[in-house]
């Protein structure tokens, strides 16, 4: 196995990512792609960890707290997300311009 | 690591290269479906496609213990999050083009996206063509990353921990309903 296709399919995922947060109007479905973009991050670490073959396993170890930190940015954002839909009656994040001049 | 020339016949005749093309396939077409779905529901469900194969992937390094991880806290709990955050805040269940920006955002996005993807690429290819991955001979053993975890990541690992508290609590005080809000302003919920 090349070490290549793995990064070029976390480069994909990642863009892809990109392009949900940029064109997505829904705030929800922008986490989601936060979510695709945490995923491809994990890829590249479980892959140079392998790679590289750690012994004390870092690479591994650093894509279980990006899974946490995952989980607990998820837990806010949807918490932040309700709160804006209860306040403006509205998910989508281009009528939220309440801090614009 | 060695440069070792791999010729396409090579890399074929390899039947792991076969299973991670078949997992390339799905958490691409997943991912693409995830941003680009009119559906919101359909998207969440392209999201546990996507991560089921990125613990398919994990599963063919060998990384078991992250793979269940994944599997368990992402598609387990993460996902479930999000439906209910869906329900909660009522987006459009049925076929809506306001999911998305007009294509005018969009094929920016598009192009922003594509632009940092042969970006990356680029680099990726410069820098790592070539050079393999030694077929991992056994998998890494939980028992050693719960090692490494509780000896030399312990600090990272506590401070993981007053996060997650962190974000529990917040969570809780954001999303709760002020006592006194709900009595005064019943209407405006």
């Amino acid at each position: 196995m090349l070490i290549n296709q793995f990064l070029l399919l976390g480069a994909a995922l990642f863009a892809l990512g990109v392009y949900g947060v940029l064109s997505r109007r829904n705030a929800v479905l922008v986490l989601l792609s936060v979510e695709l973009m945490l995923a491809a991050v994990n890829i590249n670490l479980v892959v140079f960890d392998i790679a590289l073959g750690d012994t004390l396993a870092g690479g591994q170890i650093f894509a279980l707290f990006v899974i946490a930190i995952a989980a607990a940015e998820v837990g806010i954002g949807l918490a932040i997300v309700l709160l804006i839909y209860r306040n403006r009656h509205s998910a989508n994040v281009d009528e939220l311009d309440l801090m614009k001049l | 690591m060695p440069l070792i020339a791999l010729t396409a016949g090579d890399w074929f005749g390899q039947v792991e290269n076969w299973v991670f093309l078949v997992i390339a396939l799905v958490m691409l077409v997943g991912s693409f479906r995830v941003v680009t779905s009119p559906n919101v529901v359909h998207a969440v469900l392209a999201l546990v496609a996507a991560l089921a194969a990125s613990a398919a992937l994990f599963l063919l390094l060998g990384a078991e213990f992250v793979a269940w991880t994944v599997v368990l806290v992402y598609i387990g709990a993460v996902v479930v999050l999000f439906l209910f955050g869906i329900m909660i805040t009522r987006a459009p269940l049925g076929h809506e083009t306001a999911l998305s920006h007009p294509f005018r955002v969009r094929a920016g996005a598009a192009l922003v996206s594509g632009a940092l993807f042969l970006l990356i690429g680029g680099a990726l290819l410069d820098a790592f063509s070539g050079q393999r991955i030694e077929e991992p001979a056994t998998a890494t053993r939980t028992a050693d990353i719960g090692q490494s975890m509780f000896e030399r990541f312990v600090i990272p690992f506590e401070v993981v921990s007053v996060v997650l508290l962190a974000a529990l609590i917040g969570g809780i005080v954001l999303a709760r309903r002020d006592p006194e809000s709900t009595v005064a302003g019943e209407g405006s919920r």
